[in-house]
């Protein structure tokens, strides 16, 4: 397991906030990340990050209506993983300016996998029923993000672009 | 872990960004770092306008632009001397100062022992890479012997500079290590720091993408959390810090030393003192 | 020569002698007795117990500058004396006041040609148990320039007597011990004014500065010690805090500069103090306080360079450094006091310049401002509206570095909502964001050179006095003794006009040209080797056709009768 141990939740509030906290978490760290992209001209792997931001999002707008009274604040968890990451977060480091378009969704599938797998085993776990229903879901939605993001990746032709391979060298200097 | 907060913070992570775009590599650790900032100034519930962040020169310098505090970017090497300077003046003020281990360390290495030395409330952080990013890869005084490099041709064969160790000979109040791919981690270490009076020091450990792609996995598989809780003791921090790996993450030490805050004593308009003039 | 009513004294002695004191103590006595006076002070290389010199000069009318000669040197011992030979200018007029057992007398007093008069200083002081040699040379020179040994003693009391009320008796005995011994020589004796003295101040340019400073609204100091501008650290140390402020102790003058530049940017109106090898290391630090927009006073006390040079002794020479130090393009401004009672309004002026133009200013002091004790009038009480321009109220895409039509833009301060900004020695927009685009780069320098060019910075720019068709252009410390110079052509028929720049950056060429109108001749007047002021006016500024330079370096102080010479007789070629 990657992101953090399944938390034994003691309310199903308290589920809804963490899942709520993962996917702010998510949608945020996607869109920084097109902004890093934006900044060094890669356009093709900043409209991969955009898009998978706007899945993040809509996917919380998702479970703030599923949460419905149940979460009335609508306030994410104040979460702190013990791992680096939360389960669906990609790592900072783990991009490259020069990435490819599979680079790119390969990393996000990684996230979406994690998430899932995250999720199913709260499912597998929690004790209230109510929890365990809402994780399968939310396990359910991480798998359609996996399958999605795979059907995406069928569209670019393996290409494994080796970084050492920039024609240009680092030019910015202060 | 699974708390629900009843009201919403007082200030959100977001609240701290501006709307300048870091121009850090892609993967470069002080993206991370930049994060981490904002999460502990959020934990904090600090008002931006009442926070300063003072850098020097460098790739990790660069971060004061990119959230919505005031800052200054200022010269190489200088930004521990700024830093005081501002928080002397203005007390009321939470001070945070960035920086990197070249400008920390070399350019700005005697700025460190004196604000050791001094203990004013600051925080300050040094994104290390063991590498000068800004100028395209030369040694910093963090770098390991052999690392080649074009100004120092199959490594320059001098051992690296330990800051923490350093940094507790010269009167640092607080020091701790952090990772910046933790970055929960590194944003409560920050919070610590800034929360623990006097001068604080924060190693945050900042791969650089560019110049030392060798830390980008190589990093995450060597930090670890450190094994013993912190002390307040500086010979066993001494101790400690002599022989760790240089990957303990964590509080490796808090003491209880009073901050250095001069303040007036009196208020009286420069006319009174013309008697001394007088004949 | 038809010279100012005023008397020269020079008192040398080894170390432990008590030169310093006795110097003080005279000066204390004259100006009780109604004189204006001035002190300066010179040493030998030792750390302690060297030779000394304490040179006075006392007058009925107010004097901040030496004059050409000494007409007395009182001199203990003959302990290394010759090193100030050339300090201490000697003529057939003068008289020397020595000890008989202090040996031969060095060769440069023989040939002086001064009457010597000689009195057994150290033997009558060993007869008068707890007294020391330099209060029987008190005596001695009071009964020669004419100063009551009453005021004497009351100076003595003033001095040691508070601390050792037992040694005030011997010390009155000796004082009275000299006077008796005291040779009967044609000394003009001083006509004492008896105008009382209340309002008068006792300052060094030193202090003055720094009083000057504080009265401008300095909150915060930053400083490493140098000499000759420790003592405005110093004072400020213990007066700061007493008025709202606080000094602190740099691990050097990288550190001090950028100090003052992170207090500045927290509101603090700041400065610090230093010399020439202080002044180098913070170029890069006044670079950014430029670019970033931060208002600060660097006050230079120059001393003779370069290098570590002369650290005790005065040039003028920093001029260069001052003005073109900077890399980059980078207008700021830079003032220096044309007297020691000056330092006080110059650097009250540079302060509201500062704070005003939020640039930093260096002003241009020297050593022989800054360590000269100087008796004056109370200087006026002068008020400028200082004050830095702040952004009205919070408001959304604040722009600290607007560029408005006067280049000055409202510059927020920590702790104000809405004003957030990051200050950057990279070129900036507007915003202050980083950027390398051509137009905000032409932008920036344009707004901050604007500031400095749409600012009026009326009628101190310099001082200017009398007409005629020759003028003498100078600077600095340079001025009193052209004054004095000029006072005498014009006693002697001369019309000499004296123009004096206390702003040095940014030159004022209009208003030169309005001051130069009539004038056919210009004589520049400096101290420094290559001329630096000379080739910055020719740069910046036009000169009548028929225009020298004068410019000798330090150590040694341009005397009025030097200048009279050029002033009558020309500047040979
Ligand atoms: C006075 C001066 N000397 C040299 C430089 C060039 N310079 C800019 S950043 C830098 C080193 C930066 O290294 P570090 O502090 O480790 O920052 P990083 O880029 O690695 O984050 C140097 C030498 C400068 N800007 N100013
Ligand atoms: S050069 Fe290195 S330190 Fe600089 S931004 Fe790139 S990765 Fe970061
Ligand atoms: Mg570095």
């Amino acid at each position: 397991m990657n992101g953090g141990k399944p938390a034994a939740f003691d309310s199903v509030a308290a589920f809804f906030a963490q899942a709520l906290a993962i996917e702010v978490e998510a949608a945020e760290r996607y869109t920084l990340l097109a902004d890093q992209m934006e900044v060094h001209n890669n356009k093709e792997i900043a409209a991969i990050f955009l898009k998978m931001a706007a899945i993040e999002s809509e996917h919380r707008r998702e479970i703030v209506r599923r949460a419905g009274d149940t979460l009335p604040t609508g306030i994410p968890a104040d979460v702190s993983w013990t791992n680096p990451d939360g389960p669906e977060a990609i790592a900072f480091e783990d991009v490259h300016y020069l990435m490819t378009p599979r680079q790119a969704l390969l990393l996000a599938r990684f996230n979406e996998e994690r998430a899932a797998r995250y999720f199913e085993s709260i499912a597998a776990s929690a004790t209230d029923p109510r929890i365990s229903a809402f994780a399968a879901e939310m396990a359910t939605d991480e798998r359609l993000h996996v399958s999605w993001v795979d059907q995406w990746l069928e569209t670019f032709a393996a290409d494994e672009l080796d970084r050492a391979d920039d024609p240009d060298p680092p030019v910015y200097s202060e | 872990m699974n708390m629900i907060p009843a009201t919403a913070p007082a200030f959100k992570p977001a609240d701290y960004k501006s709307s300048v775009k870091p121009v850090w590599c892609p993967g470069c650790g002080d993206h991370s770092v930049l994060l981490s900032f904002q999460r502990a100034l959020a934990e904090l519930a600090l008002p931006p306008e009442q926070v300063a962040i003072v850098s020097g020169i460098g790739c990790s310098s660069r971060i004061p632009a990119y959230t919505n505090c005031y800052g200054f970017h200022g010269v190489h090497g200088r930004s521990l001397a700024l830093a005081s300077g501002l928080k002397v003046a203005r007390p009321d003020l939470t001070v945070l100062v960035a920086s990197g281990d070249g400008d920390g360390f070399s350019i700005g290495g005697n700025h460190l022992l004196h604000a050791c030395r001094r203990n004013i409330d600051l925080t300050y952080i040094v994104m290390d890479n063991r590498i000068y990013g800004m100028t395209k890869g030369q040694p910093s005084p963090t770098t390991e012997p052999d690392w080649d490099t074009a100004i120092s041709p199959g490594g320059t064969g001098l051992s690296p500079f330990h800051p923490l160790v350093i940094a507790l000979a010269s009167g640092a109040n607080f020091i701790a290590r952090g990772f910046a791919g933790n970055i929960g981690g590194c944003a409560k270490l920050i919070a610590e720091a800034v929360r623990t009076p006097g001068f604080s020091f924060v190693q945050i450990l900042s791969p650089c993408v560019t110049f030392r792609p060798d830390q980008q996995r190589g990093w995450k598989d060597l930090v670890h959390p450190a094994a013993v809780p912190e002390t307040d003791d500086p010979a066993r921090a001494a101790r400690r810090l002599m022989t760790d790996d240089g990957f303990n993450i964590g509080v490796l030490y808090r003491g209880k030393r009073e901050p250095y805050q001069p303040a007036p004593k009196a208020y009286l308009a420069p006319s009174h003192l013309e008697a001394e003039f007088a004949l | 020569m038809n010279r100012p009513a005023s008397l020269s004294i020079a008192l040398t002695g080894s170390g432990g002698a008590g030169v310093m004191t006795a110097g003080q103590t005279l000066l204390d006595a004259a100006t009780s007795s109604g004189l204006y006076g001035l002190m300066t002070r010179s040493t030998g290389p030792q750390i302690r117990g060297g030779e000394a010199a304490a040179m006075i000069r006392l007058s009925s009318h107010p004097v901040q500058s030496h004059g050409d000669r000494f007409d007395i040197l009182l001199a203990l011992d003959f302990d290394n004396v010759e090193r100030f030979a050339e300090e201490l200018p000697l003529d057939s007029e003068s008289l020397i006041v020595a000890d008989p057992a202090a040996g031969e007398m060095p060769a440069f007093l023989k040939a002086s040609g001064a009457a010597i008069g000689l009195v057994p200083m150290a033997q009558l002081a060993k007869s008068i148990a707890g007294s020391r040699i330099s209060m029987v040379a008190l005596g001695i020179l009071a009964r020669i320039i004419g100063l009551p040994e009453s005021a004497v003693i009351a100076a003595v009391a003033e001095s040691i007597g508070r601390k050792k009320p037992e040694a005030l008796a011997a010390s009155e005995k000796a004082v009275m011990a000299g006077s008796a011994a005291a040779p009967e020589v044609n000394v003009p004796k001083l006509a004492l004014p008896h105008t009382p003295r209340a309002g008068r101040w006792s300052i060094t340019g030193n202090e003055a500065a720094a009083f000057g400073a504080l009265k401008g609204g300095v909150k915060f100091v930053a400083g490493y010690p140098i000499t000759p501008a420790t003592e405005i650290l110093e004072w400020m140390a213990a007066a700061l805090p007493q008025c709202g402020g606080v000094l602190v102790q740099a691990e050097d003058e990288l550190a001090s500069i950028n100090m003052i530049i992170g207090a500045s940017f927290g509101g603090a109106p700041s400065l610090t103090a230093t010399a020439g090898p202080g002044l180098s290391l913070m170029t890069e630090a006044i670079g950014l306080a430029v670019a970033s927009e931060i208002p600060l006073v660097i006050v230079d006390v120059m001393r003779s360079g370069p290098s570590t040079g002369i650290a005790t002794k005065s040039e003028q020479s920093d001029l260069n450094i001052a003005v073109y130090g900077l890399h980059g393009d980078a207008p700021h401004v830079v003032t220096a006091p044309l007297s020691v009672a000056d330092c006080l309004l110059t650097a009250q002026w540079s302060v509201h310049l500062a704070e005003t133009l939020q640039t930093p200013v260096i002003m241009l002091s020297d050593q022989s401002l800054g360590q000269a004790r100087v008796v004056i009038d109370r200087p006026g009480d002068l008020a400028f509206a200082t004050q830095r321009l702040a952004p009205e109220a919070a408001s959304v895409g604040y722009a600290r570095y607007a560029t408005t039509e006067s280049g000055i833009s409202a510059m927020s301060v920590p702790g104000f909502p809405g004003g957030q900004y990051t200050a950057d020695g990279l070129t900036h927009n507007a915003r202050g964001t980083p950027t390398s685009q051509a137009k905000d780069h032409v932008a920036q320098l344009d707004k901050r050179q604007r500031k400095l060019d749409s600012f009026d910075f009326g009628a101190h720019w310099a001082e200017i006095d009398g007409e005629g068709e020759l003028a003498v252009l100078t600077w600095g410390s340079s001025t009193e003794p052209l004054r004095e110079a000029i006072a005498e052509a014009r006693a002697g028929g001369t019309d000499v006009k004296l123009i004096a720049l206390r702003l040095i950056a940014p030159a004022q060429p209009g208003r030169l040209t309005a001051a130069l109108a009539g004038v056919k001749r210009v004589i520049v007047l400096e101290q420094s080797h290559s001329g630096q002021f000379w080739r910055y006016l020719r740069a910046h500024y036009d000169l009548p056709k028929d225009a020298i330079p004068i410019h000798c370096p330090g150590p040694l102080p341009i005397r009025p009768g030097e200048i009279l010479t050029y002033i009558q007789q020309g500047v040979p070629a």
